[in-house]
């Protein structure tokens, strides 16, 4: 339904600047300012929150757990007011050890309660993995379903602003390499709050990647989101933006800018469909793949590391399964292959902009100089 | 006006115009509680947990069991009819006794070193064997390698490789069950080379924190594979370190059943009726090798090995104890030895007849619910099995 309003918002000849708005950063005093007469907004933050509050609310067993989570309010305020209507047993202010945390968080999920780990940042996590990948990931499996473990891990993902390379790396690639994980990653309110909802619900561990500069950003939403009962399906991805000349795939906060940039081409006469992944495992190859099969090009977009990164993945998915359609090779679109620098005219640099997607898809219609061949 | 004492928000801390250094050691070591002397007999002034006939004999039974899987998994591995086994040779009291003082609603999670934890809660030589040689049977269907035993029936969480991750996350069950109010605790079980894992200090401290009803059994046996205990901590062993995280602590002596036996139900109640985590430092030897890929031969002396194997077995010591309380004798001890081998070996035998894990059970499980990729992969193996079945072992049902 909210696919349907979208197209609506993105038909007239006023939807480049109404767009364009959507994507600037806004204070959270304007999340319920409407554009349309119907068309309610939320921030993300709120879409997460009020996601948590309500799942808190329906299942006893859900509890959260992470460094500043309760007194604090949360370090970027997403648990903001659970702890003082839930308590300190279902939120839980941790010791710094995200190891520590996080398998006492595995441990309770063995048991039947259904934590939600949040970690700072997913950088942090790294510390834990052990516990996400080798329990949490593993464990159904290894104790032949014995021991389920429905657990959510989740927090901010990736590039923020000026924090440097131990603050930046993006880890979509890393978890959703992993059987038995779930990995999502939400782009709107509408997503912030259909898929924690299906991860909290879901049995099996889920990451679950925010990112930190969404967190303030407000978009509309329909009634339907603001049902509690509402959920996503993990494992379907969303077209974004209908087009025909070429697909666009991209997740988190490239799916803003792979928007605009569509705009951008808009103006130039090619018409790009913008894939949001949403769910990076399951990968959504059906909808990739019908979209490649009717524009014949592709490019996938991604703040993290090029090597091995997720558009690795979805252009081996498009090789095999749909190669006679594809009309150009497939490009990625990535972060730069440097720990990410800290100067902020360095960092601009060291990750996807607009013009790099614009360019980087005239070159799969053949609009621009191809790039040179290197040695 | 002057201040005497901080007053901060922990306690009162005392000011002192002497400059004094805590020592890095204590002039004598923490004493280790026994009951049982060198010979099964009991010390006059020992206090302890009764223990009752059948609970005696059942303890020293179970004993008996684990001396002979060991002996006879062990054999097997090297006759090639498994890949893998470790044993628990010189630490079966810990093993049962442990197990004895708790009840079946009491959560295990145990490191690796533990089966007679699973033999006194009633898994049986057949489970043992389906486990460690990946038959269709097994609880774990094929997924695991030796040893790593699990039973959700028998509260004893899938033994996982990577050490001392059990500890925090024996913490998390004990959050759990906190907050269900159950009339049980958690029981978790770490080498004390495992203490020198990250996880060992966030688990403790959280532990404490968290007002956690769980017993951390730390078994102290002088080696971690080849690395002896001067090279792993230079503390006084383990007990020491509980007090550093406000945790109540006890150092038994691993190789006496009773006082195992004792400081477990003692630590238990306390566990429950208090909420709050007990350290239980076990010293003990382990007279075997770390595992089947192990010659400890090669690392440490043979007569030491030798000492402790005749001089300090905890089953022979507990079987001096039962037998003089009239509960045991030579021919008990024959008729026991004998049934419980001739178990093992019907129990291998019946196991290698057993079919292999079908090729379904690669798939399922790694997800609740299996995903359409996996679906698919399941299908495209078995139409290529079906196309090249002579690439394929024709005893592996499909």
């Amino acid at each position: 339904m909210l696919g349907i309003i979208r197209q609506k918002l993105g038909a007239g000849s006023s939807s480049a600047t109404m767009l364009g708005q959507l994507q600037r950063i806004r204070p959270a005093a304007s999340a319920l300012r409407s554009f349309s007469s119907s068309a309610k907004e939320m921030t993300v933050r709120d879409a997460l929150n009020s996601a948590l509050d309500e799942e808190m609310s329906a299942d006893p067993k859900v509890f959260l757990m992470g460094e500043e989570v309760g007194e604090y309010q949360g370090a970027y305020k997403i648990t903001k007011g659970l702890l003082d209507k839930y308590g300190p047993e279902r939120v839980l202010d941790t010791p710094i050890t995200e190891a520590g945390f996080t398998g006492i968080g595995v441990g309770a999920a063995y048991y039947g309660l259904k934590p939600v780990v949040e970690f700072m940042t997913f950088n942090f996590s790294m510390q834990a993995i052990d516990h996400i990948i080798n329990s949490a990931a593993k464990s159904n499996y290894m104790s032949a379903g014995q021991i389920n473990v429905p657990i959510v891990f989740r927090g901010p993902n990736g590039a923020a602003a000026g924090v440097g390379a131990q603050h930046s790396q993006c880890y979509a690639a890393w978890f959703a390499a992993v059987p038995g994980l779930k990995v999502l990653a939400p782009y709107s309110s509408e997503d912030a709050r259909g898929l924690l909802k299906a991860a909290i619900r879901d049995p099996d561990p889920v990451v679950f990647l925010e990112n930190e500069l969404l967190y303030g950003e407000s978009f509309p939403v329909s009634a339907e989101v603001f049902d509690s009962s509402f959920c996503l399906p993990i494992g379907k991805a969303k077209i974004e933006r209908e087009g025909k000349d070429i697909t666009i795939t991209a997740f988190s906060k490239m799916v803003g800018y792979a928007l605009q940039a569509a705009e951008i081409l808009a103006k130039e006469g090619i018409n790009a469909e913008v894939i949001n992944l949403r769910s990076i495992r399951p990968l959504d190859r059906a909808t990739i793949n019908t979209s490649v099969r009717k524009t014949n090009r592709l490019i996938t977009v991604e703040e993290g590391f090029p090597q091995h990164g997720v558009g690795a993945e979805i252009c081996a998915s498009v090789v095999e399964e749909s190669f006679g359609y594809l009309d150009a090779p497939v490009e990625r679109v990535a972060g730069a292959d440097v720990p990410m620098p800290y100067a902020a005219n360095l960092e601009r640099l060291a990750v996807p902009q607009i013009e790099d997607i614009v360019r980087a898809a005239k070159r799969a219609c053949y609009r621009s100089v191809p790039l040179a061949a290197s040695a | 006006m002057f201040w005497q004492v901080l007053d901060l928000p922990d306690g009162k801390v005392k000011f002192t115009p002497e400059m004094r250094f805590i020592s890095e050691s204590t002039t004598e070591r923490e004493s280790c509680y026994r009951v049982l002397d060198d010979n099964g007999k009991k010390i006059m002034s020992s206090n302890y947990a009764e223990v009752s006939r059948e609970v005696a004999v059942k303890m020293y039974t179970d004993m008996v069991m684990l001396q002979t899987m060991d002996t006879i998994f062990y054999e097997a591995q090297r006759q090639g009819r498994i890949s893998f086994y470790l044993t628990t040779v010189g630490e079966e009291a810990i093993n049962i006794a442990s197990a004895a003082a708790l009840t079946f609603d009491d959560i295990v999670l145990p490191q690796y070193r533990e089966p007679g934890v699973l033999i006194w809660r009633g898994f049986t030589a057949q489970e043992f064997a389906n486990q460690c040689f990946s038959n269709k049977a097994d609880y774990g269907k094929g997924r695991q390698m030796p040893i790593h035993y699990g039973s959700n029936k028998h509260n004893y969480i899938t033994v996982s490789s990577p050490i001392a991750t059990q500890l925090p996350q024996a913490v998390g069950v004990a959050y759990s069950l906190k907050m269900d109010r159950k009339d049980a605790c958690v029981v978790t079980y770490i080498g004390e080379g495992g203490t020198s894992e990250g996880d060992f200090h966030s688990a403790l401290n959280f532990a404490a924190v968290t007002e956690a009803p769980v017993v951390f059994i730390c078994r102290n046996n002088g080696w971690a594979i080849s690395t002896p205990t001067s090279d792993q901590f230079r503390s006084d062993g383990v007990v020491v370190k509980g007090r550093a995280y406000g945790i109540r602590s006890i150092r038994v002596d691993g190789n006496d059943a009773l006082a195992m036996y004792s400081a477990v139900y003692a630590a238990r109640e306390m566990a429950i009726s208090e909420q709050r985590p007990i350290l239980i430092e076990a010293l003990t030897y382990r007279v075997g090798h770390h595992s089947t890929s192990d010659d400890s031969t090669k690392y440490r002396p043979v007569d030491e090995i030798e000492r402790w194997k005749v001089e300090r077995d905890p089953v022979t010591r507990f079987r001096k104890w039962i037998e003089r309380n009239g509960w045991w004798s030579g021919e008990a001890e024959i008729e026991a030895r004998n049934s419980v081998r001739k178990q093992m070996l019907h129990a291998i035998q019946e196991t290698e007849k057993v079919e292999k894990p079908p090729v379904a059970d690669m798939f399922t499980d790694v997800y609740d619910c299996p995903p359409s990729n996996l679906v698919e992969q399941e299908k495209r193996l078995r139409e290529t099995i079906k196309r090249h079945p002579q690439d394929y072992p024709s005893d592996v049902p499909v």
